[in-house]
C-alpha cells in the first residue's frame, strides 16, 4: 500500500502544509512518497527527503511544471498514480491542491474527498460540510482514493529526521493550454495565516485599511499573523489572501482574536477550531461572543491600543 | 505585464469564435446561505425539510459574469444548466431572470456527486460548444470545490479556478485567480473553464419584468440517459454528525482583565 503526496512549494521552499498532509498519510499507513513537481526545485526535493516518515521523493523538474499549472501537473500525477500503483493520492487543501487534485481525480475516473479532517479506516474519512455545521463520515468506493487534507486537523510531522531517496521523473506533460502571466504576492514578515500560533483578525468594524495598523502593532508584539473577515476584504481594506472563513482560509491557532467581526457562520467556519478565541466587539449581542472564550464588549478603537500597550 | 503575444491560431477563426461566443453557466440549488443546518436525529444526513433553498452564491456570480460578457458584446448567448430533481428549475428560472437566454435541466433523482455532474456537463459542452464555461468555485452545501476542475479534465480544456477577474482577449481568457499567497493571472486558451470567487462581481437583483420574461424563455429537459451518461457512486455517506460544540466563554470587564486571563488562565500569551 502506498500514498503519493503532492508537495506544496514555491520551487525553493517546501511549504509547511505538506507536513500536515504527510501526517494524514501516516494515519492511513503504508509507504509515503512525496512528489516535488516544479522548475529548478532541487532544493525542495532535498528538504522533502528529510521529512520524517517519507520513504521516497519523486522529483519532476521541468519548465512545464514551474507554476503548478493544473493542465500540465494533473496528467503527470495521474500517470504516476496509475503506473506505480498508488492507492492514495493526497494534497493539502490549499488553493494549489484544490486547483490540481480534482483534475487528477477526473483523469483517473474516480471521485475526490475534499478537505478531510480525520482518517477512520483505509477507506473511510470525515469531512466538514455546510460550512462546518455538520461533519460527514464518507466511505470511498474507488480503487484509487484522491483526497485533499485540511491542514489544521492533522499535527505536522517533523520536517527533519527522514532520509528518503530522491528519484528523478523525466515524463514531461506540456498541454499548451495555459500560461502563467503574472502574480501579485503579498510580502510580509509575519507568519503565514495557516501556520501562525496567534492570529488577530479585523472585520468591517475596522472602518478602513489604515486602521489595520492597530492590529499590526498587536501582531508585532505577539508574533501573530493578521487576518480579516470577508466584509473587510470586500470593502477593500485588505487583500484577499487575508480572508478567514468557509471560502477563505481555515485556521486553528492557539489564540484567535476577532476584532470588529460579527461572527457570521461563514467566518466561524474558518476559525472556530482555534484553541482560545477572544472577541472584541462593541455590540454585546454579536454572535461572535457565542464562540468566544473571552469576550470584551468595547469600542475597538479604545480597546486595541490599550491591549497593545499592555503586552 | 499583460502584453499579449500574437495569437497562435488563425485570426479569422478567432474572429469567428469571438463573433459567436456562447457562454455556458452552471447553477446549483442549495440551501440559503443564511440558514444554519441541523443534523437529523438519526444522524443519517442533515435535515433539509422545509429549509429555504436558493441559488448557490458562487453560481449567482457565474451567471452575473456571463450576462456582463453578453452586455459587453463579448458573448452572444448565455445558456444555463442545472442538474438535479425538478425543483432545480426554480434556480434555472432565477438565472434566466438575471439575464441568461435559455436553460437546460438534466433531471436526476438527487444531486449527483461531482464527477457525475462533471460527466453530464462534459456532454452538454460537447453538444453546445461554448467558448467559455463558468461554474461556481464551490457549492456551499457540500463544500467540495471540484466540479469545474473535473469538467476541465474531462473536456481537455484549460481551467481558471477561483477567478476574481476574467478578460477575453483574442483567443485567450486572462483570468486573475485568488490564491493563498495573493493573486495570480493566467492566460487560458479558449474554450476555457472558469470557476468564480466571491469578488468577481456583485450580482444584480432580478427585476419583476425580467422575472415575468424568464417564465417564457426556453427550458429543455434531458435525462442522463439522453446524454448517454451512466451515473456511478464513488462515495457512500455513512453518517452525519454535528460538530463539536464550543462551550460558551465569559465576558471580561476590561483589557487588563483580558490580558490577565490570557496570561494566567489560558496561558496563550
Ligand atoms: C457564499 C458566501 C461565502 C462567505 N464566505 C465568507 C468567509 O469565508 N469569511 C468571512 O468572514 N465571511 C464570509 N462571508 C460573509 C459573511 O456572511 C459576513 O458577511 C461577513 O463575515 C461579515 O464580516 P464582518 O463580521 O466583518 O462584518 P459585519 O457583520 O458588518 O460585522 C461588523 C462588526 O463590527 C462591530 N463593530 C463596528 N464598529 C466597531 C467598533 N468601533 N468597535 C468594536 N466593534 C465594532 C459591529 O458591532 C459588528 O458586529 C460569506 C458570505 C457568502 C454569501
Ligand atoms: C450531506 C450530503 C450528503 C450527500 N450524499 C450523497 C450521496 O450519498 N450520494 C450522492 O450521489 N450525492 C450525495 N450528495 C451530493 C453531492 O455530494 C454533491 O451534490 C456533489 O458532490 C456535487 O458537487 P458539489 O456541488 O459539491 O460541487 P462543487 O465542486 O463544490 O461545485 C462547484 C460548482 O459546480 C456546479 N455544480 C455542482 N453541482 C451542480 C448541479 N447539480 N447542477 C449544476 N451545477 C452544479 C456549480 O456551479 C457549483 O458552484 C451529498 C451531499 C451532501 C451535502
Amino acid at each position: 500500500m502506498a500514498t503519493l503526496i503532492i508537495a506544496e512549494h514555491d520551487n525553493s521552499i517546501l511549504k509547511p502544509a505538506t507536513l500536515n498532509t504527510v501526517a494524514a498519510a501516516a494515519a492511513i499507513g503504508g509507504d509515503a512518497v512525496l512528489l516535488v513537481a516544479g522548475e529548478g526545485c532541487q532544493a525542495v526535493a532535498g528538504q522533502a527527503a528529510q521529512v520524517a516518515g517519507v520513504n521516497k521523493v519523486l522529483l519532476a523538474d521541468n519548465a512545464a511544471y514551474g507554476h503548478q499549472l493544473a493542465e500540465n501537473v494533473a496528467p503527470l500525477v495521474a500517470e504516476l498514480a496509475k503506473s506505480a500503483g498508488f492507492e492514495y493520492v493526497l494534497a493539502p487543501a490549499t488553493t494549489t491542491g484544490k486547483n490540481l487534485l480534482p483534475r487528477v481525480a477526473a483523469l483517473l475516473d474516480v471521485g475526490q474527498l475534499s478537505d478531510i479532517v480525520s482518517v477512520e479506516s483505509a477507506d473511510t474519512f470525515k469531512r466538514p460540510i455546510y460550512a462546518g455545521n455538520a461533519i460527514a463520515t464518507v466511505k470511498s468506493l474507488d480503487a484509487i482514493k484522491v483526497i485533499t487534507v485540511r491542514g489544521t486537523a492533522f499535527d505536522p510531522v517533523a520536517a527533519e529526521g527522514g532520509s528518503a531517496s530522491i528519484e528523478a521523473v523525466t515524463a514531461v506533460h506540456d498541454a499548451g493550454l495555459s500560461r502563467f502571466v503574472g502574480e501579485e504576492v503579498a510580502k510580509s514578515d509575519r507568519p503565514e495565516l495557516t501556520a501562525a500560533r496567534v492570529i488577530i483578525s479585523g472585520g468591517r468594524g475596522m472602518g478602513n485599511g489604515e486602521n489595520f495598523a492597530l492590529l499590526e502593532k498587536v501582531a508585532d508584539k505577539l508574533g501573530a499573523a493578521v487576518g480579516a473577515s470577508r466584509a473587510a476584504v470586500d470593502a477593500g481594506f485588505v487583500p484577499n489572501d487575508m480572508q478567514v472563513g468557509q471560502t477563505g482560509k481555515i485556521v486553528a491557532p492557539e489564540l484567535y482574536i476577532a476584532v470588529g467581526i460579527s461572527g457570521a457562520i461563514q467566518h466561524l467556519a474558518g476559525m472556530k477550531d482555534s484553541k482560545v478565541i477572544v472577541a472584541i466587539n462593541k455590540d454585546e449581542e454579536a454572535p461572535i461572543f457565542q464562540v468566544a472564550d473571552y469576550g470584551l464588549v468595547a469600542d475597538l478603537f479604545d480597546a486595541v491600543p490599550e491591549l497593545e500597550a499592555s503586552l | 505585464m499583460l502584453t499579449m503575444q500574437a495569437a497562435p491560431v488563425g485570426l479569422d477563426i478567432n474572429a469567428k469564435r469571438q463573433n459567436s461566443m456562447k457562454v455556458l453557466v452552471t447553477v446549483k440549488r442549495v440551501l440559503d446561505y443564511n440558514v444554519k443546518v441541523r443534523v437529523k436525529a438519526d444522524r443519517s444526513d442533515v435535515d433539509l425539510a422545509n429549509v429555504k433553498m436558493a441559488l448557490n452564491p458562487f453560481c449567482e456570480i457565474a451567471v452575473e459574469e456571463a450576462v456582463r460578457l453578453k452586455e459587453a458584446g463579448v458573448a452572444t448567448e448565455v445558456v444555463v444548466v442545472s442538474i438535479g430533481p425538478k425543483a432545480v428549475q426554480e434556480q434555472i428560472r432565477t438565472a434566466l431572470a438575471l439575464g441568461a437566454d435559455r436553460g437546460i435541466h438534466i433531471e436526476t433523482e438527487n444531486s449527483p456527486e461531482s464527477l457525475s455532474v462533471a460527466k453530464l456537463l462534459a456532454k452538454v459542452v460537447a453538444d453546445e460548444q461554448p467558448g467559455l464555461v463558468i461554474l461556481g468555485k464551490q457549492a456551499i452545501d457540500s463544500d467540495n470545490n471540484q466540479t469545474g476542475q473535473m469538467l476541465a479534465a474531462l473536456t481537455g480544456l484549460s481551467q481558471g479556478t477561483f477567478a476574481s477577474e476574467v478578460k477575453i482577449e483574442g483567443d485567450e481568457a486572462l483570468v486573475t485567480r485568488e490564491v493563498d499567497g495573493g493573486l495570480q493571472t493566467l492566460g487560458l486558451k479558449l474554450p476555457a473553464i472558469v470557476t468564480t470567487d466571491l469578488r468577481l462581481n456583485e450580482p444584480r437583483y432580478a427585476s419583476l419584468p425580467n422575472i415575468m420574461k424568464a417564465k417564457k424563455k426556453p427550458l429543455d429537459v434531458k435525462t442522463p440517459a439522453d446524454l448517454g451518461v451512466e451515473l456511478r457512486a464513488h462515495t457512500e455517506l455513512l453518517s452525519v454528525e454535528p460538530p463539536a460544540e464550543r462551550k460558551g466563554g465569559i465576558k471580561v470587564g476590561s483589557v487588563a482583565e483580558l490580558v490577565e486571563k490570557l496570561k494566567n488562565e489560558a496561558k496563550v500569551i
